[in-house]
């Protein structure tokens, strides 16, 4: 479920032709450095989608009763990261409006992880993004984008603050920074590796 | 989900269900013939979903039979394998409409699309390390 598969390759080829794209998530509040940081990363390229405001029946509408067909243009972050030919990281930066919450539900599928920055300053306006990825048992790593002039905590505190699972790794980073982005990244990898693992453990115990 | 919105009103002849002031609403699916969801097939492509072009196309005939927005779509694909999310931002279109001409070009046998790989299947620890010692390395 974390990748595409392209099965038009490699058939005669052998596996490691099989072209491989995973997708990673940056999510978080209004402002935190979601586009900054998939900037620092990657190519940015703006990624528009429509999408039938009359199929997000379940979303919440100042318009009241919708009775049109209505579509509404909703920017994401894009980007990519290719590893070698065949391989390739997928960067979406999820729209930070309450009111675009049905497009997460279509970008988590099959993602191998998501990056949620955090602003120390609002802790608060990253909840929804915990929330959202612990129900689903997404794996994810929390970003604390270090703003210059916002107080600095140790991960622990937001840790703590956030209330997180143990094991759910906090980063500090500056989202503006390509090493520290890889960082971020590299991290949540190496924990999707992890949570998988121990998964796949469960299972057989 | 609403099914009415495939193959609905502007399909049929002379029923102008929707007015001058609708216009900006509905024209980004002019180019599917007003519909929002891939045909018959009914396939939902995933942003990642990567699109190939076929080994063995339809010919020339029928190549010449397609819109330009078709046409534009295979052209980057036969430029390099593409995601549909780069597809979508490289045709300028959005990714509804590209999902819809995709199906098109799926059907009638221009292009194929990987399909994802069930859940249990994660990528292996291999590929993780790979990727892990990739992005060290950028
Ligand atoms: N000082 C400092 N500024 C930053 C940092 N990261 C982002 N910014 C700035 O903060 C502002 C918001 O960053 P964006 O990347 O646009 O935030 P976003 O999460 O994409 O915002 P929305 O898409 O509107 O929700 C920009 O002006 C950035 O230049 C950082 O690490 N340090
Ligand atoms: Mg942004």
């Amino acid at each position: 479920m974390a990748y595409e598969r392209s099965e038009s390759t490699g058939a005669e080829d052998g596996a490691d032709t099989t072209a491989l794209a995973l997708k990673i998530l940056v999510a978080g509040g209004f402002g935190v450095g979601k586009t900054t940081l998939v900037g620092a990363v990657s190519e940015i390229r703006p990624l528009r989608t429509e999408e039938q405001l009359s199929r997000a029946g379940e979303l919440v509408d100042d318009t009241g009763g919708v009775d049109q067909k209505t579509t509404t243009t909703v920017a994401m972050d894009f980007g990519r990261i290719t590893i070698r030919s065949g391989l390739s990281l997928y960067l979406f930066g999820t729209p930070g409006q309450d009111r675009f919450w049905f497009l997460w539900d279509e970008l988590s599928q099959g993602a191998l992880g998501a990056v949620v920055l955090a602003d120390t300053r609002r802790l608060e306006d990253c909840f929804p993004a915990v929330d959202y990825f612990e129900h689903r048992k997404i794996p994810f790593v929390v970003a604390v984008n270090c703003f210059t002039g916002a107080r600095t905590y140790g991960a622990a505190d937001v840790s703590r603050a956030l209330d997180l699972d143990r094991g759910t790794p906090v980063v500090l980073c500056d989202a503006r920074d390509r090493d520290s982005g890889k960082e971020v990244l590299i991290r949540l990898v190496e924990y999707a590796g992890r949570m998988h693992t121990a998964r796949l453990l469960d299972t057989v115990g | 989900m609403n099914e009415d919105s495939a193959g609905g009103g502007p399909s049929v002849p002379g029923s102008q269900w929707y007015d001058a002031d609708a216009g900006p609403l509905v024209r980004p699916y002019a180019m599917t013939g007003g519909r929002t969801k891939p045909g018959p097939s009914n396939v939902r492509f995933d942003l990642i979903a990567l699109v190939v072009v076929d080994d063995d196309p339809p010919g020339p005939a029928e190549e010449s039979l397609l819109g330009p927005e078709h046409r534009s779509l295979l052209a980057l694909c036969r430029a390099e394998t593409q995601s549909v999310a780069e597809l979508s931002a490289d045709a300028d279109l959005p990714v509804g409409v590209v999902r819809v001409l995709l199906g098109d070009l799926l059907e009638s046998g221009f292009v194929r699309v990987s399909r994802p790989v069930p859940p249990a299947q994660l990528p292996d620890e291999r590929i993780l390390r790979e990727v892990i010692d990739g992005l060290r390395a950028l």
